[in-house]
């Protein structure tokens, strides 16, 4: 499996397991449903990204900064998006997602087979 | 006239000094004895390049036939075979420049510089074991190690050596899994404190039967490079502990990030009502 299929299938998983904690809070459970699909897209997005990065770059720590740039990156579009609604839970939301793009960032890293090599600079 | 004890010896080591007249080499000093010949340092005068001359004590031709059969980057190649004025044989091979295991491991390497060198080493043995030679003599003196990290396995056994007591294995008749034993034995040399799965490596290499060993060199490689990546080798049924422990090492960084990620959650739940 290449790496951008690997952070796909991490990026949706973990993204959906991420959304699931929202039960946890009685006050957002009706809107389970909503909360979990904008998770896993958002996981998604992020685990695309960090497989293609992968593919290009084979660094670990890089890997897991960019992963969880990426994580932040989406994690506050999402939490704007959720402010503009006059619910503002940027830390809820962003801190979990910086952690959840570092653990992606790091799996796409190790898993996954890597792009076709490439010439150096001649 | 009378000579002293010293001027003696050196007389007495002159004269035993090859003759190398009719040869294209010049002595320079001698570098080892073994159980078969000396070593010595010379000069190729036609290529003008230094060499290692080993002078047979006694006619055995064959220990550099054998070698020369062996190419393979661990083991120093034979240049030429020939035969001295006083009829003792001789051969010419590359002057490996290093130190010898037991000096090298004198100098603290870390556990992964002494893993590598056993590898190589084996992997020589594995090589010469698939052209059906055994080395019969595996010990620290027999292996370089090169100021490049390059290996040598030097002396390969013929039929007039029977091995070292410390690395020799006990068994009537020698053969490959002799040379398991001899290399579990070298690992064990290699290694001051062993982690309990490499001493159960180690172990099953050196079982008095030969059919408890390991059933050739890359089996026993193939642990070792197990080891080396975390992995559960084949010669120890690991307690549970011990894989968990392994199993935490290998994922050290996932789990840290797992961690943290449930010490966000959790923070973030309870401290959302201040």
């Amino acid at each position: 499996m290449n790496k951008i299929v690997v952070g796909l299938v991490l990026g949706v998983v973990l993204g959906a397991i991420d959304g699931a904690t929202a039960w946890f809070y009685p006050e957002a459970r009706s809107m389970m449903t909503n909360i979990m699909v904008g998770s896993s897209i958002k996981g998604m997005v992020v685990g695309l990204l960090s497989g293609w990065f992968a593919r290009k770059v084979q660094s670990t720590p890089w890997g897991v900064v960019v992963g969880s740039a990426l994580g932040l990156l989406f994690a506050f579009l999402v939490a704007a998006m959720d402010a503009a609604k006059g619910r503002p839970h940027y830390l809820e939301i962003m801190l979990p997602g910086f952690v959840v793009g570092a653990i992606i960032g790091f799996l796409t890293q190790k898993m996954g087979t890597p792009g076709p090599a490439t010439r150096g600079a001649q | 006239m009378d000579l002293s004890d010293s001027a003696l010896d050196h007389l007495r080591y002159v004269a035993a000094l090859p003759d190398l007249t009719g040869t294209r080499y010049e002595l320079e000093s001698e570098i080892g004895r073994g159980g078969m010949g000396v070593v010595y340092a010379a000069r190729d005068r036609q290529l003008d390049r230094r060499v290692a001359l080993k002078v047979l004590d006694f006619a055995m031709v064959g220990e550099a036939q054998l070698i020369a059969r062996l190419e393979h980057p661990a083991v120093v190649p034979v240049y030429e075979t020939g035969t001295l004025a006083d009829g003792r044989q001789f051969y010419a091979m590359k002057l490996v420049s290093g130190a010898r295991l037991d000096r090298h491991l004198a100098e603290q390497p870390t556990l992964t510089e002494r893993l590598r060198v056993i590898r190589r080493v084996g992997e020589a043995l594995a090589f010469a074991h698939s052209h059906g030679i055994i080395h019969r003599d595996l010990k620290p003196q027999n292996v370089m190690v090169g100021p490049f990290g390059e290996v040598y396995v030097m002396d390969w056994g013929v039929d007039a050596v029977a091995g070292t007591p410390a690395f020799r294995a006990p068994d009537d008749r020698l053969d490959q899994r002799s040379d398991i034993y001899a290399l579990g034995a070298l690992l064990n040399f290699s290694l001051p404190a062993p982690t309990p799965a490499l001493r159960a490596i180690v172990t099953k290499a050196m079982r008095a039967d030969p059919a408890a060993r390991y059933p050739d060199v890359p089996a026993l490689l193939a642990d070792i490079e197990r080891f080396e990546l975390g992995l559960a080798i084949e010669a120890w049924s690991e307690p549970l502990w011990h894989k968990l422990r392994r199993f935490g090492s290998r994922n050290a960084v996932v789990l840290w990030l797992i961690a943290a990620y449930t010490l966000v959650k959790f923070l973030l739940f309870f401290l959302r009502k201040f």
